[in-house]
């Protein structure tokens, strides 16, 4: 029962790459828009909130097909990206690690905006005042007040990536070994008679590395609180 | 050199949320007090020397430097101005130990020649046995002298303090106060403190400016400002 086959080991181990992929390409992006929206003033910042947000309320198929719309090989970058660089997303794990980084986004985006906006400004004037640039701030005292956040948010963008399923299949479809994530691997066990057994166990994984990502997670986010002892 | 000119010369005018705040002074002195009820725009007009705000019209001078000049478009931001600032709760970095947070404005100004030397200054400040622990652990009173710490090791032009003797039980305030009074005379920095209390002004002040509903309303020794 708990001997995994080559495929199975194979659909794991390629969702943690894409998951972890999605989750460190996304970060310093959602860093900055995070940033931007809770410091920044200019137009259409609710706009761009809002479609920053989109992949948590559009059905997931949705975003999967814009991407392909996008980044697809006939897509208006993807087909650039290709024509210059012969890189494509399309059918590639790099594709499914996109898929599953836009749709986690949002949650990551939320968490770290929270974090930032809690941060006591005053804090910040007063590194300007002791000869600290704005990067020196953003380095030095905003970003280690709001790493709790960003782990936070970090985390849930990966498991959100893991179990993502609509945009990845509709995107980079369900290749074994290359976009077979796996959620669409169960899918497909579920499809085929005799599967269960395949199914259950990788269900079974799944549980195991969401609960081991929440508590990495909660311990690291402890440590962090010690360190900084706001709350004591 | 430049010493014609005044410590500080402020103007400033600006309207913000209703209320409107336009102020002129100009103060020598190595202790200045600005003087009135809470709400007056004492903090607004530190906030408007150290840059943490930009009037809408206005001059500021420090030692002869210019640091806003809303007609000549200066603005010198705040971390180039080496304007020491205590704030009234003392904003702590609360991520830093003690030393860290006293060396946070020291690094940035490393190249200095007549920086104040920390053990010189944690001394005074009596904060040594402090160094290794972390702001939450810390009372109110040890809060602010690590504040002024790390402000004084900044190498400032001249040093805000934003109430730095509210919230204080009486023990503790006196004993602040001759903590300012000891950097007063011995770091030859000109300070500005904000407050609302009379006997602080009296002891500590040799010259006041008093505030009220955002115009400056006297100025002059704490005798002539307050009455004998």
């Amino acid at each position: 029962m708990l001997e995994f086959s080559p495929e199975e080991w194979t659909a794991i181990e390629l969702s943690l790459r894409v998951a972890t992929a999605g989750t460190l390409f996304g970060l310093p992006i959602a860093l900055f828009f995070a940033y931007a929206l809770a410091r920044w003033r200019f137009p259409g910042k609710v706009i761009l909130d809002g479609f920053l947000h989109l992949p948590l309320v559009l059905p997931p198929v949705v975003t999967g097909y814009f991407l392909l719309l996008t980044f697809g090989r006939q897509g208006f970058i993807g087909k650039e990206l290709y024509d210059l660089f012969g890189f494509t997303f399309a059918f590639r794990w790099t594709g499914a690690a996109l898929a599953c980084g836009v749709m986690g986004f949002p949650l990551m985006l939320r968490a770290i905006r929270l974090s930032l906006e809690a941060i006591d400004r005053r804090l910040e004037a007063a590194a300007s005042t002791l000869g600290a640039n704005a990067w020196w701030t953003f380095l030095l005292v905003t970003l280690p007040l709001a790493l709790p956040g960003v782990l936070v948010g970090a985390i849930l963008c990966f498991a959100k990536a893991l179990g993502e399923f609509g945009a990845t299949i509709t995107f980079v479809s369900n290749i074994p070994g290359e976009t077979q994530t796996i959620p669409s691997a169960i899918y497909t066990y579920t499809q085929v008679p005799g599967g269960e057994g395949q199914a259950l166990r990788l269900a079974g994984v799944s549980v195991v590395i969401a609960m081991l990502a929440l508590i990495v997670s909660e311990v690291l986010n402890r440590r962090i609180q010690k360190r900084i002892a706001v709350f004591e | 050199m430049t010493n014609a000119q005044p410590a500080l010369s402020v103007w400033a005018f600006q309207k913000r949320n209703g209320f409107t705040l336009d102020v002129t002074f100009e103060s020598d002195s190595s202790l200045t007090a600005l003087f009135g009820p809470s709400g007056a725009g004492k903090t607004s007009v530190l906030n408007v020397i150290a840059g943490v705000n930009r009037p809408d019209k206005g001059r500021i001078t420090v030692a002869g430097n210019v640091l806003t000049d809303t007609e000549k478009h200066i603005f010198v931001p705040p971390h180039l101005r080496r304007v020491g600032f205590v704030f009234q709760d003392a904003q702590l970095f609360p991520h830093l130990t003690v030393e860290q947070n006293i060396r946070f404005g020291q690094w940035f100004r490393r190249g200095e020649k007549n920086a104040l030397p920390q053990d010189v200054i944690v001394g005074v400040l009596g904060i040594g046995h402090l160094l290794k622990r972390r702001p939450a652990t810390l009372s109110g009173g040890e809060k602010h002298r690590v504040a002024m710490a790390r402000a004084l090791l900044s190498s400032p032009r001249i040093l805000l303090m934003d109430e730095p003797l509210s919230g204080l039980d009486d023990a503790r305030r006196s004993e602040i106060m001759s903590l300012i009074e000891r950097v007063r005379d011995e770091f030859a920095v000109p300070m500005v403190f904000v407050t609302h209390n009379l006997e602080e002004v009296r002891r500590l002040a040799s010259r006041v400016i008093r505030i009220t509903d955002g115009h400056v309303t006297a100025v002059g020794t704490p005798a002539e400002v307050l009455g004998a």
